[in-house]
């Protein structure tokens, strides 16, 4: 078990309050700095040559057409960056040295449609689109792969030569005793295939990198949107031969992340070498285009030979199922995926047998990145639907069965089949809340009056997990040789030189508002407002504090970020109480914080000031002790390191992940059987993530998650033709849920502190994608009577036409025993 | 910027209450113009088809999304983007502060276009119902708030429940 690695605020004053952001001014008044808001002098501009092709040979590049161009400044093809780079970084070769080669250009072979074969830099934005059109590249076609689950066959067409197959990871993930299990039960339901579909968050903002490599001082300036910049630089450090110390790392504010923006690190590295081949600075902005093309894809997973046993009481005893997932061309993050799934393996249930036959594959498609709810959300929403499925086929009420199989509140701390904490919860108390946010009992009434009236009503329950803080750990079931492990984050807590409060933050947030709770933190912390607290936006890794995993990702600042911000606060509050006490000659014990001063306990008119303190330690320092002048330096940096252990590796088993959020979801729609169209009439959520820092910034993020999944559930796909070509290429093609899409959401809470992480806080950001869980179980409610099965995530009006209007094959068996009749 | 090739045009427009006279490249989107050669902050580029309205911006008092015209168009205008809700040193606007108070606003990327939209839509109709202002902001993509916020925020000034 886990102590808690920090002590919790005592009698919080901000921390827990709904405080406006401090980020919000500068934001609203367009004084925000994006990536495409900031220059450098003597910069140009870069627009990449993509391949039209989904799978072709490369048979030559020409720049000389584009070279000749009035105004362009340099080129750069694959092959030249072949010549100077190493392949990236694999996270899992296997044992005989097999894997994927991929460089940051495409070479001789190009794997997806719009995977960049050459760059061109000119002086202005238009005249380098220009001359992308001028370089002359020969492609030769080659068999287009775009199915996952066939990707695996034999006799597929195979992407990477040096793999020798279109395996990227396969392994047998197996707890407890499944055979046993589908042997003993009373039922077993069979279902042939589930499918979790291909989308994205699509942030607003696109990739955007401006990057200087300084010819004068060999030192890399990189300003960019990526929203984990030591992942990158750990990426493709090694890959361009530099020192992780030449590479600095930039951000103010981001437009939007959502995972997507950690793949940008390509991009990072190409337009490095473009800098310097050129000498001069240059900057690159993504078109909305080449973002869906090849930013990066939410992972599509596809569930295969599903079989579900279950006792006579409604116990659900685990499952067994192959599944394929497609990680497109090439592995950017991936094939970690391959077991992030397994920090939520039996979702909120207390399945013990669980038996899953993983296989990520490769194929001509956009690289597949962390998308909020990362690899978790597909495994849940895969849990979601049995649970599902059996009540409807068993004909169990889908409340009672979810109540007697969730983990109880009296079950925490949980341990899973692989090991895994789960930490606090109430998921009974949750569901009966949500239930009555949408007032279940008249919605079931509404249901039935809308009998016969070509409307029918359908009523959809999604529970999900939003694990966060995981442990690196993990990656070593791929691959035990992998150096990492544990997690963490930094933070350094300041006076400056006036005695102002300054903290810095190893983060670099997308609109979480770091600034903000972490001022607030802070404040409670050394007794002042946060108004008195500066945290420097952004990142910069010139002066910001960090360590390999500092970003912003999955789901963990409330638990990471803060622990360092308290961890560097408290050194700090340490130090000026130690400068104090000795001005005052007495013992730290009798001095303590309040109003931006320190003061004796016993005497209030006895105080300094911050600027008193500062002014005794950065000049005027031969009125300290020299011991203590030479021991406090009001600088104080702080790691925040949660307990982990290394997972076994054989048994795929061990805490995965600290901290486990639930979100409970219900839904009611109405679904046109005429047209196949589904109405939202009334959403809810009960969101419990612990102790809230910001109730109004956790609220948020609870909102745009679930945003995300009503998008994804009935709107937001990738689709691919025969020939690989992405037929959603831009917001005209993919429907990003829009304000007339999204209902009103009901939000209510409740709180299960977390044991582990000293605050009682709990990461949240991602949500779980509850909603894609949630709308395909009110379909399925709708669907009622009939045969159909909702079996894919993504249900646009055709496809639920189509399953009312010509049912096929159900693609679901039960086997009873019979013996009691 | 030199844009070498293209032909170029002499615009003069009124971009939030000032004069501006500049040679643009007769291809140069409007966006671009605002962005690169003006140095405007508020309008921004979140795609290629005038789908996501991060650009929005007020044009002879109507919003329309700046990159799907060209800024030799937009000779004799009046622009107007979303530095001109507030001075750069001064207070928020009500319907800025309500944005604040609400939380209708994470990233902030596509928030000036928001705001845009909204002042729009309240300019012509002072007490929306919710369905009318999303209705309003149909135009504008958010990623991070789920709209949530953002409908009480604006919903908030026809209201009367912000103070300034």
């Amino acid at each position: 078990m886990t102590a808690p690695a920090q002590k919790t605020i005592e009698a919080p004053t901000f921390v827990g309050q709904s405080m406006p952001r401090k980020e919000d001014e500068r934001l609203l008044k367009a004084q925000g700095s994006f990536v495409d808001d900031e220059g450098m002098h003597r910069m140009g501009y870069a627009h990449y040559v993509r391949s039209p092709y989904a799978h072709a040979k490369i048979v030559s590049v020409d720049t000389s057409k584009a070279e000749a161009m009035p105004g362009v400044i340099a080129t750069l093809t694959g092959d030249e960056v072949k010549a100077m780079t190493e392949p990236l970084f694999q996270f899992a070769p296997r044992a005989n040295g097999q894997q994927v080669v991929e460089y940051l250009l495409g070479v001789d072979v190009v794997r997806y449609q719009g995977e960049a074969v050459a760059v061109v830099m000119a002086e202005t934005r238009e005249v380098a689109r220009d001359a992308a059109e001028a370089v002359e590249v020969v492609y030769e076609p080659l068999p287009v792969l775009i199915d996952g689950v066939a990707a695996a066959e034999p006799s597929a067409p195979v992407l990477h030569e040096s793999l020798g197959d279109n395996i990227a990871w396969k392994g047998l993930f197996d707890w407890g005793d499944i055979d046993l299990a589908l042997e003993n039960a009373d039922h077993v339901v069979k279902i042939d295939k589930l499918h979790f579909h291909r989308y994205s968050s699509t942030p607003i903002e696109c990739n955007a990198v401006l990057v200087n490599w300084d010819p004068g001082t060999d030192m890399i300036r990189v300003v960019s949107n990526n929203q984990f910049p030591m992942f990158g630089a750990l990426v493709i450090a090694p890959s361009m031969g530099v020192g992780i110390d030449q590479l600095d790392f930039v951000s103010q504010d981001i437009g939007g992340g959502f995972g997507i923006k950690i793949n940008s690190y390509t991009h990072i590295g190409v337009l490095a070498l473009l800098s310097r081949k050129a000498g001069r600075p240059v900057k690159w902005t993504e078109y909305r285009t080449e973002h869906h093309q090849s930013a990066g894809h939410g992972n599509e997973r596809t569930f295969t030979d599903i079989e579900v046993p279950v006792t006579a009481d409604g116990t659900i005893l685990g499952f067994k199922m192959k599944a394929f997932d497609d990680a497109g061309a090439y592995l950017h993050y991936e094939p970690l995926g391959a077991v992030i799934w397994s920090q939520v393996v039996p979702g909120p249930y207390k399945l013990k047998h669980v038996q899953v036959d993983y296989t990520e594959t490769l194929t001509n498609k956009c690289p597949a990145v962390p998308n909020r709810g990362y690899s978790r959300m597909q495994h849940i929403w895969f849990v979601e639907r049995i649970v599902d499925i059996v009540a409807h086929e068993l004909g169990f009420d889908p409340v009672e069965l979810r109540k007697k199989n969730y983990v109880q509140p009296e079950d925490y701390p949980y341990t899973t089949p692989n090991g895994c904490i789960y930490d606090s919860g109430d998921l009974p108390t949750a569901l009966d809340k949500v239930l009555e946010m949408i007032d279940y009992e008249a919605a079931r009434e509404r249901q039935k009056q809308a009998e016969g009236t070509g409307k029918r009503i359908g009523i959809g329950i999604g529970t999900t997990l939003d694990s966060g803080t995981n442990n690196f750990g993990q990656s070593r079931i791929l691959n035990p040789e992998l150096p990492f492990s544990g997690n963490g984050e930094a933070c350094t807590a300041m006076l400056d030189l006036y005695g102002e409060i300054m903290l810095k933050l190893g983060t670099n947030p997308q609109g979480q508002g770091h600034e903000t709770t972490a001022a607030q933190v802070a404040a409670d912390i050394l007794k002042v407002s946060p108004e008195n607290i500066r945290v420097w936006a952004g990142f910069d890794k010139s002066h910001s504090t960090y360590i390999g995993f500092s970003g912003t990702y999955a789901s963990q600042f409330a638990v990471t970020g803060i622990n360092a911000v308290i961890g560097a606060v408290e050194k700090l509050k340490s130090e000026i109480l130690i400068v104090a006490a000795a001005a005052f000659g007495v013992g730290v014990d009798d001095v303590e914080l309040a109003n931006g001063s320190a003061r004796m306990k016993d005497n209030h008119e006895a105080e300094i000031p911050f600027i008193g303190i500062a002014n005794m330690v950065f000049a005027n320092n031969a009125t300290l002790p020299h011991e203590i002048a030479t021991s406090v330096s009001l600088t104080c940096r702080y790691v925040y390191v949660p307990k982990f252990e290394v997972p076994d590796t054989e048994k795929k088993y061990g805490n995965l992940t600290l901290t486990y959020a639930t979100q409970t979801h219900a839904a009611v729609i109405e679904l046109d059987e005429e047209t196949g169209k589904v109405e939202i009439l009334d959403y809810a959520i009960v969101d419990d993530c612990g102790k809230r820092i910001n109730p109004m910034v956790v609220e948020g993020q609870v909102h745009g998650a679930t945003a995300h999944g009503i998008g994804a559930a009935l709107k937001e796909t990738f689709e691919y033709d025969e020939d690989g070509q992405l037929l959603n290429s831009n917001f005209l093609y993919y429907h990003a849920a829009t304000a007339t899409d999204v209902p009103h959401l009901k939000t209510d809470h409740i709180e299960s502190p977390s044991p582990f992480t000293g605050t009682g806080a709990k990461g949240m950001g991602e949500g779980g994608g509850a909603p894609v869980h949630t709308i395909c179980a009110a379909i399925q409610d709708a669907l009622s009577g009939t045969d159909a099965m909702v079996t894919d995530s993504h249900n646009p009006p055709e496809r639920i036409w189509r399953m009312l209007h010509t049912p096929g094959e159900r693609g679901v068996t039960v086997t009873s025993k019979t013996s009691d009749g | 910027m030199a844009d070498p090739g293209a032909s170029i045009q002499e615009i003069e427009l009124t971009l939030n209450g000032e004069a501006v006279a500049r040679t643009v490249s007769s291809r140069q989107l409007l966006i671009h113009f605002l962005r690169d050669e003006l140095g405007l902050r508020g309008p921004k580029i979140g795609c290629d088809t005038g789908h996501c309205g991060a650009c929005t911006v007020s044009y002879g008092g109507k919003t329309i999304k700046s990159c799907m015209m060209l800024a030799a168009q937009a000779d004799g205008a009046e622009i107007e983007t979303a530095e001109s809700l507030a001075s750069p040193g001064g207070d928020l606007s009500e319907l800025q502060e309500s944005f604040r108070a609400n939380h209708a606003l994470q990233c902030g990327y596509c928030t000036s276009g928001v705001l845009m939209s909204a002042r729009f839509l309240l300019e012509r109709n002072p007490s929306p119902s919710d369905e009318e202002v999303r209705e309003g902001i149909r135009g504008n993509i958010c990623r991070c708030t789920g709209y949530v916020n953002i409908v009480k925020a604006i919903g908030a000034i026809g209201r009367e429940e912000v103070s300034a």
